[in-house]
């Protein structure tokens, strides 16, 4: 009988093992969130090339002074295109049926969007190796693609940082392979270079997805370490209590 | 006589303060052989306390409007003090909350608690299970993400399956053509309202009626049919303090696991907080997974692995309301002359093993496409979990059982 339990649990266990195919290869983003220098970066990197046809509906530009060790001055002359109080949420001009008109879609709004493409470190691989991914295709109408969002409808708005790339290995990619890209015209920066501002813009997209993400871990092994201790006062109590039965 | 005592006093004239604290309490004599499994009803009463008081202060900031809602949670998580802990709370609690439920009736089918003289503790049991089932249905689409959206889409149209009255059925519990404002409003107010009130009472009425006939125990032993001189079972042992303080072990445990995900992986991965419902819903994109939440995957799995007959998925709607009628049944499926596992003969644990992996199995089918062999290993599985409860009434019957002792054993 024993056996027969096995065999239906490996059964179940082989099946399951290789879920949905057609993957798509993700670089590791390896982001750190303490990294404050990254994350001033990442939001420069973002107010200046994102939050034009992006929106962050559910940010204000205070808290992410505040987190990001900026003074209300700072997050003003530096990073306030759009609005003049720094109280306000970081959202835009733009209407959703002009994004519709212009990119086909309307852009979607960027607060929550590295929590939206995946769980864990999901997300943040997910953003880093889409920044990267884009490549020259004439067929589509701004004449690139992405190979992490096929037929994506936004242009490679870093391109005058990255340059353009060719993607080398098309067929191999489709299976799931790592693209390999060769680079047709220089941008500003390295690709060392833009390989860190893709890290910062990441760092920063993830931290708006959840801005206590950090004082939630801060705050973990506080609640941990207290039940841990209650723990052994507990079962103390316990066994006081339960020494006379048998 | 002291002021305390004598403000008791003047309650217990007009209140049995006293005598309910006596008889649910420091006079209720539960048997001395509780295990690890007994830990969880009172788990499951301190998550539904959780529950209620974390969504009390959700509903303080959250706004059940189709252009605000999902604007109201990212609100809790950033603008309001603590909201994101008591957000995540309320959302890992939900989960947690299935965990505990599970992990109770798994164990009354290991011990038998659903049977004579207990099968109302079980009746009322399984419609806290329907009510919480239909509570986390309800709050799943306030958030007003994709998986919201399209989730109650989904559910909802499995009523328009009903022949006949189907579609208006469908109609009138959206209050719309499609899952809108109208829906949302409603299902916040069940939420909020209708299904804790439901709730808090078949609670109620759980626990009286188990305190009416006294808990059963991991040998499925009467402790009531051996009485000391005194009047009270010589195998019993007051709740309070004994339990209390027990129980206090088992909380501590639970809440050490419940913080971890908590403040460490309030998402689990994409089982408790899936990626899609950080997308506002949006009705004219179909997420590629629709999948609910894992606690509803292994019914979902047993809708799915019925074929549509006469072009009607109805009976596989039929297939999972009967996957849980079949639970209410249980104490009278169940022939056995004994409750426990550990007195009944290889048939019984060898179907309920089998019984535990289809359920598990068929959860894990659920999160999967359906299609292939996905397909077939969810009608196998489907059989399976229906084969525990048809074939129970023979299998029960000519089990070898072991002799049950006079006394409960430490195991």
């Amino acid at each position: 009988m024993k056996k027969i339990i096995i065999a239906m649990v490996m059964v179940a266990m082989s099946s399951l093992a290789h879920a949905a195919g057609g993957k798509i290869h993700l670089d590791e983003a390896n982001i750190d969130l303490t990294d404050q220098a990254s994350l001033q970066r990442g939001a420069k990197l973002f107010v200046n090339y994102c939050l034009n046809c992006h929106s962050a509906n559910f940010m204000r530009y205070n808290r992410m002074g505040k987190d990001l060790g900026l003074t209300d001055k700072q997050v003003e002359d530096n990073l306030m295109f759009t609005t003049d109080k720094v109280g306000n949420l970081m959202d835009v001009a733009m209407t959703t049926t002009d994004g519709e008109k212009w990119f086909g879609t309307t852009p979607p709004d960027l607060s929550v969007i590295s929590r939206a493409k995946g769980s864990g470190d999901v997300g943040a691989n997910w953003l880093y190796t889409y920044f990267r991914s884009f490549y020259v295709d004439e067929s589509r109408p701004f004449g690139m693609n992405n190979t992490v969002f096929k037929d994506v409808g936004m242009p490679h708005v870093l391109w005058e940082l990255q340059g353009g790339q060719k993607l080398m290995n098309a067929e191999a990619v489709k299976d799931g392979a790592k693209p390999e890209f060769a680079l047709t015209s220089t941008g500003s920066m390295t690709t060392e270079e833009y390989d860190t501002a893709a890290r910062d813009l990441t760092n920063f997209l993830v931290y708006m997805g959840e801005p206590s993400k950090l004082k939630r871990l801060a705050l973990g092994p506080w609640v941990l370490a207290f039940l841990v201790f209650f723990f052994f006062v507990a079962y103390a109590m316990k066994k006081e209590y339960w020494k006379d039965i048998h | 006589m002291s002021m305390l005592e004598k403000t008791l006093g003047w309650v217990d004239d007009r209140f049995p303060l006293t005598k309910m604290w006596k008889e649910h309490l420091s006079e209720y004599y539960a048997p001395k052989n509780f295990n690890f499994w007994y830990f969880f009803g009172s788990l499951a009463l301190l998550v539904l306390v959780l529950q209620i008081l974390t969504g009390i202060w959700l509903t303080m900031s959250y706004k059940p409007d189709a252009d605000m809602a999902f604007a109201s949670v990212e609100f809790i998580m950033r603008d309001v003090e603590w909201g994101w802990l008591i957000r995540y709370l309320h959302s890992t609690g939900a989960s947690a909350f299935f965990i505990v439920v599970y992990l109770h009736m798994y164990r009354g089918l290991m011990y038998g608690s659903y049977k004579q003289p207990r099968e109302l503790i079980w009746l009322f049991g399984m419609f806290i299970y329907l009510a919480l089932m239909a509570e986390a249905f309800l709050g799943y689409l306030l958030p007003w993400g994709q998986m919201s959206f399209w989730g109650a889409q989904v559910i909802v149209n499995l009523f328009a399956a009903v022949p006949f009255v189907g579609p208006d059925l469908a109609v009138w519990i959206r209050g719309d053509f499609v899952v809108g404002d109208a829906t949302l409003n409603r299902f916040f107010a069940l939420h909020v309202i209708a299904l804790p009130i439901v709730l808090l009472g078949l609670v109620v009425a759980h626990i009286i009626a188990l305190h009416e006939v006294g808990s059963n125990n991991p040998d499925g032993v009467e402790i009531k049919k051996n009485k000391g001189a005194d009047g009270i079972p010589v195998d019993g042992i007051p709740f309070h303090p004994y339990y209390s303080v027990k129980d206090i072990v088992g909380v501590v445990v639970f809440l050490f696991f419940f913080a971890v995900v908590v403040f460490y992986m309030p998402e689990l991965g994409g089982w408790f907080l899936e990626k899609d419902n950080f997308v506002p819903a949006n009705p004219l994109q179909t997420p590629e997974h629709i999948v609910p939440l894992w606690y509803f995957t292994p019914f979902y799995a047993i809708l799915r692995a019925v074929p549509p007959m006469f072009g009607s998925q109805f009976p596989g709607v039929m297939a999972m309301g009967l996957a849980i009628v079949f639970l209410f049944l249980l104490p009278w499926l169940d022939r056995s002359p004994v409750k426990s596992i550990r007195y009944r003969g290889g048939l019984y644990k060898f179907a309920l093993a089998v019984f535990i992996i289809s359920f598990i199995a068929l959860g894990r089918l659920g999160t999967l496409p359906a299609g292939g062999i996905y397909l077939t290993l969810s009608q196998i599985f489907s059989i399976l979990y229906f084969a525990f409860f048809i074939l129970m009434p023979w299998y029960t019957t000519i089990d070898k059982t072991k002799p049950v002792p006079e006394r409960v054993t430490f195991k």
